[in-house]
């Protein structure tokens, strides 16, 4: 469904990544983890293009979104994204928020759209709030509604980028759980965070990066009960505390 | 006491000159509204302009608002209506000071809508790009409604300055309120006239003013 290959990229002199190959498989949910500069969240932009790669292919569906002739926002709309920050519009109602390209990017009419995304703050327990302002809203529940935006539009694969790290943490409960509904419900998911709890329950695979590399991946219980690399074993051992 | 109601509130003189003081306040509010439409209209247009981070053109945007920036407005006017006609170009001082003003207050304003734009985070950029929005409607569907929000107090602040420095066209003969006065002045050999004026630049100004207020409260972020 997602298939980076050799995907480099680089900020003038510093390459912060060095050449990554990721295959994400349909309904799979690959979890990112690794220190901060390692380069996860420049991986995650490449797939959407919100990084331009400096080399390499980035498919989504067999489709290379990197080539020039691709028409990007067209295929955006199949790349649903979350972000540490929500990066809810303030000026719009929650609907409002998750109807936006619905109206403009699908051409629904107002109707159909509200519709549509009425349904999506459902599917994140948000009906009530639909009418609700971002600064009206908990922490937690942007984050619900950014996921709804990003839901409404019925992607192929779901990217998320530190969802839970602006929370605080009596609110990390809620947005993991529609993330956990998400993954019941077949959706193709990579997700950059430091929930380690919700990676060993729920991830398929885990990949480690540093350095902009892949150190290792594989499946959560290899990665976390049995690293092969010490870079791994350091950084578990500092995110764990033991 | 007496000097004074006779130098200022001389109600004579006031009731020969209200027709041409009243005569004037058209003017100036007609001059006003023009300058407010048009002016802030290119203002906007130009900081849109500018978004789009063509070198070239927004250098020459940059040179052409910092130069009506620095410029003093009466010295605008004087160039246009005395300097211009050298060169073929013959502007009636409406014109001219509608012209300088416009300008002046589309420099401003271009540099407070760009600085709105450039004060919207670079999140809700990526918000909106990462669902398939173009730039051009993250611009007007995203950035526009929240640039703008931002930019309404320094921009009634700066619309009131420039709208009220239309007294200036006074230099350059439009019939505006402080041109009609300063003759009323001259004719009847008392100030009475000027006080008119200022009362009239109340009368105008002041709601201005109130409304700017009404607007910013009306447009700030419900919290």
């Amino acid at each position: 469904m997602l298939e980076l290959e050799a995907v480099r990229k680089s900020f003038g002199a510093i390459e912060a990544l060095k050449g990554i190959d990721l295959l994400v498989a349909r309904q799979e949910l690959v979890f990112i983890i690794g220190p901060s500069g390692s380069g996860k969240s420049t991986l995650l932009r490449c797939c959407n293009r919100l990084e331009e790669p400096t080399a390499g292919r980035v498919l989504v569906d067999g489709v290379d979104i990197v080539s020039p002739d691709v028409d990007i926002n067209e295929m955006r709309r199949h790349i649903g994204m979350v972000f540490q920050s929500f990066n809810l519009y303030p000026h719009l109602s929650a609907l409002g928020n998750v109807t936006l390209a619905l109206r403009r990017v699908l051409k629904m009419p107002r109707d159909e759209a509200n519709e549509r995304g009425r349904a999506a703050l459902d599917g994140v327990g948000l009906a009530e709030r639909a009418d609700a302002y971002p600064n009206e809203l908990s922490g937690g529940q942007q984050q619900r509604v950014a996921i709804a935006r990003a839901l409404a539009l019925e992607p192929k694969v779901m990217l998320f980028d530190e969802p839970t790290s602006a929370l605080d943490p009596e609110l990390v409960g809620s947005v993991l759980d529609v993330m956990r509904t998400m993954r019941e419900s077949g959706m193709t998911m990579l997700v950059v965070s430091h929930e380690m709890g919700f990676a060993r329950e729920a991830a398929d695979r885990v990949l480690f990066m540093d350095e902009g590399e892949v150190v290792e991946a594989g499946s959560p219980a290899r990665i976390f009960e049995s690293p092969e690399h010490a870079r791994t074993r350091e950084f578990l051992r500092r995110v764990t505390g033991h | 006491m007496n000097r004074i109601a006779e130098n200022f509130f001389d109600l004579e003189v006031m009731a020969k000159y209200l027709p041409s003081i009243l005569d004037g306040v058209l003017v100036t509010i007609q001059l006003a509204i023009l300058i407010v439409l048009s002016g802030l209209a290119l203002g906007f247009v130009l900081a849109v302009v500018r978004a789009f981070q063509i070198r070239a053109v927004n250098w020459l945007i940059v040179l052409v608002v910092d130069a009506f920036r620095a410029l003093p407005p009466i010295v605008i006017m004087i160039v246009f209506y005395f300097a211009l006609p050298f060169v073929g170009i013959s502007m009636s001082g409406f014109v001219v000071a509608w012209l300088s003003l416009t300008l002046v207050l589309a420099s401003f304003a271009e540099e407070i809508f760009w600085t709105g734009i450039l004060s919207v985070d670079r999140g809700q950029w990526e918000a909106a790009r990462s669902t398939g929005l173009g730039f051009l409607q993250t611009l007007r569907d995203v950035v526009l409604p929240q640039a703008v929000r931002l930019t309404i107090p320094p921009l009634t602040n700066r619309t009131i300055v420039i709208t009220k420095s239309t007294a200036i066209a006074s230099v350059v003969a439009v019939p505006e309120i402080l041109t009609q006065a300063s003759a009323a002045q001259a004719f009847s050999a008392n100030t009475t006239p000027l006080m008119m004026a200022a009362v009239a630049y109340l009368v105008i100004f002041l709601p201005l003013v109130v409304l700017s207020r009404w607007v910013e409260s009306r447009f700030g972020w419900k919290r």
